[in-house]
């Protein structure tokens, strides 16, 4: 960040700029991970409904093999990342911060990784917008920057409300990681094809590429890949976390702030990360859905950091033994330092979203003791949202959540840059993260109330509907018998008694 | 002294017409606070609390012969609730919280008596005479009338799993003097 930039404005006024840790793992070459023995792959690796198994217990599946399907609008499909055999299905501890367990699909690998049979399309530009969507979906592509959104619903979003501009997240922020910038180095042909197949479906007419600064060699590559189409243009932005936050990327790239209660879509533009492009590359060129991902092994207690290819849902522990560990990790990260998941043990399997594993040693886990807020303001300064953090987390220590929501709370994107600055180490996200949880099971239960009291008043319609009905009934009996009785007085054949009779006995028994 | 009478006379005729008026514009039918206590509850009318259904125990504690605590399926947060509203403290540690509940028919005990489906306050049972019962997840309310209803203790209470998706952060245990004022 030059003095230059600074005087000119370009210096973004908000987010902090953590050491970032990224070298030496960074320049190390992409290495594969040998295939582990056994793969276990959440049901719910995405944001929406959780999958649905399709296989069962000792069925044999060839890599690539739908093994469940998607639930649900909002969902997708998982596939099976190598061939072997369904050893379990069942519950395991998930890759969450609250370490509950989760449904998952146990895979004994065979060794061989055989594919099953792929459908490629030779040119998918000359396919319908709809049909690049379809693929996209069937392949189980989310978004792999980290929120894990099913991409083909984007494209859907970004069609229908006609968005002129793809933004390409390359901005990978977080300290530590170099997923992105690996897949940027080696693969940038890849990307930008997968752009291009992204910009045809949601029919964008630009794409911008938007890469941090402190990524040289990522901007070479991709530079030289976009080179030859005119609409697809590589911007330099500054190294400043959370610049991999659309909101952000989007106002810095084209000066048009999202509206709180907005979406991206709807000011024109839609923001995909590069690795989902690739991932976009590889289902609709290759025809192959996605089973594996580059994720990023970082952190003081491992000896050889780096990026490695592995298949979705290898068990962190394998990882680590790749790396190399040094010392026993004081504490084990699913994501980069600043958003990620504290894992509760190493045989958490990665998920599609696991942009890297970080094992961190006893220095760089430590963590201060939380002091009296001075009310400096650096947190103030430090968010990106323009938000109070030190009001909010002050009314929800007091309970106050009404009063947190109406700072704003909702804005919130969870970033930490004010847990990041706070000079007596309150762990302000943290007060976030709880309130907003209490805020959206307060609102669960006010829907779930209201459903409830719906409930009563039917059944409450119901038993008088019924009573009424038990009323009219028996009084038509009464009538009925008074007029049988009035007819056998008055001497009436008794044919016709028993007619009016009949209906009198049946209701009698 | 007859000009004192007069003011006098005056004075009082034209506050009474004022007091009447007042009363004939600012009338307010019943208390509006037993239906916005109503309004917190529940809604189910279940029974637990010992009064007929949900106005009733609003009834109650608005006119102070309830205690806030005295409904078992809103638990901790209507407690809390009803305390804010009637502007009383209240010691929440003491109220009994299960979290969400549900019933649960054993199906190879029920044997299909229909005693349960009668109680139910939301209609949570399926079930006819001698056919197995069950309880539709989504509409039970976890009141537990039904539970002493039936004749092989077929249904019992189950406390619902905290899982992935709904599970919150719990609260940062900070320093007291964190945010003193």
């Amino acid at each position: 960040m030059g003095i230059l930039e600074k005087i000119l404005g370009r210096h973004p006024h908000w987010g902090v700029h953590p050491d970032d840790h990224k070298r030496p793992a960074a320049d190390a070459p992409l290495r594969s991970l040998p295939l582990p023995e056994v793969l276990r792959v959440p049901l719910q690796q995405h944001v929406g409904s959780p999958a649905r198994p399709v296989v069962l217990v000792g069925e044999r599946v060839l890599k690539g093999d739908l093994i469940a399907e998607p639930n649900g609008n909002i969902s997708a499909p998982v596939h099976a990342p190598t061939s072997g055999r369904i050893s379990a299905i069942g519950e395991i501890t998930a890759p969450h911060p609250s370490g509950l367990p989760q449904l998952a699909i146990t895979i004994t690998a065979d060794g061989a990784d055989t594919w099953c049979e792929r459908q490629p399309v030779a040119d998918p530009l000359a396919l319908a917008p709809e049909e690049i969507s379809r693929r996209t979906a069937a392949a189980g592509v989310v978004g792999l920057g980290g929120a894990t959104f099913p991409a083909a619903v984007k494209f859907n979003l970004g069609r229908r409300l006609r968005v002129g501009t793809l933004i390409v997240n390359g901005g990978e922020c977080e300290p530590y990681l170099s997923a992105d910038d690996r897949i940027m180095r080696d693969r940038a042909t890849e990307v930008v094809d997968g752009l291009r197949i992204v910009m045809h479906a949601i029919g964008a007419r630009e794409a911008l590429v938007g890469i941090e600064d402190n990524k040289p060699q990522a901007i070479t590559a991709m530079r030289a890949a976009a080179a030859a189409f005119g609409h697809v243009q590589v911007r330099v932005v500054p190294a400043r976390y959370p610049m991999g936050s659309d909101k952000q990327l989007i106002q810095t790239l084209t000066g048009k702030e999202v509206p709180a209660d907005a979406r991206a879509a709807e000011v024109g533009v839609l923001v995909h990360n590069v690795s989902t492009c690739a991932a976009v590359h590889r289902a609709l060129r290759h025809g192959e859905p996605l089973v594996e991902r580059i994720v990023t092994l970082n952190g003081g207690a491992l000896t050889r950091p780096g990026n490695v290819l592995a298949p979705i849902g290898t068990p962190v522990v394998d990882l680590l033994r790749f790396a190399g560990i040094r010392e026993r990790p004081a504490r084990l990260i699913l994501g980069g330092p600043m958003m990620g998941i504290v894992l509760p043990h190493a045989r958490v399997p990665i998920v599609k979203g696991a942009s890297g594993v970080l094992a961190f040693d006893a220095a760089e886990a430590r963590t201060p003791a939380a002091g009296p807020c001075i009310r400096c303001g650096s947190c103030t300064r430090a968010c990106p949202m323009g938000l109070l953090p030190l009001e909010m987390a002050s009314r929800i220590d007091a309970d106050d959540l009404d009063g947190a929501a109406g700072l704003a709370l909702s804005d919130c994107i969870g970033c930490g840059c004010c847990t990041y600055v706070c000079p007596s180490h309150i762990p302000l996200v943290q007060y976030f993260s709880y309130a907003k949880g209490e805020l959206s099971t307060r609102e669960r239960n006010r829907l779930r109330e209201a459903a409830t009291r719906r409930l009563a008043e039917e059944r409450a319609a119901r038993l008088q509907r019924e009573a009424r009905e038990k009323a009219v009934a028996a009084a038509r009996r009464k009538a009925e018998r008074a007029a049988t009785k009035a007819a056998a007085g008055a001497g009436v054949p008794p044919l016709r008694e028993r007619v009016v009779v009949t209906p009198t006995s049946e209701t009698a028994t | 002294m007859w000009l004192a009478v007069l003011s006098l006379t005056v004075l009082g005729t034209l506050l009474g017409l004022a007091l009447g008026v007042a009363a004939k514009y600012f009338h307010v039918d019943g208390n509006s606070l037993v239906a916005e206590i109503e309004a917190l509850m529940p809604g189910s009318n279940c029974g637990q609390c010992g009064f007929a259904g949900c106005p009733r125990a609003a009834a109650a504690i608005a006119e102070g012969s309830a205690p806030v605590t005295l409904c078992p399926p809103g638990g901790r947060a209507l407690a809390q609730a009803l305390a804010a509203k009637l502007g009383i403290r209240i010691d929440l540690d003491a109220v009994v919280d299960h979290g969400p509940q549900i019933a649960n028919v054993a199906e190879d005990i029920c044997i299909g008596c229909c005693r349960c489906s009668k109680v139910c306050p939301t209609d949570a049972i399926l079930g006819a005479a001698k056919q197995i019962h069950n309880v539709i997840r989504e509409a039970c309310t976890g009141c537990g009338n039904c539970i002493d209803r039936c004749p092989t203790e077929a249904l019992l209470l189950q406390t619902l799993p905290v899982t992935v998706q709904h599970w919150v952060w719990p609260k940062p245990a900070t320093t007291p003097a964190a945010f003193a004022a």
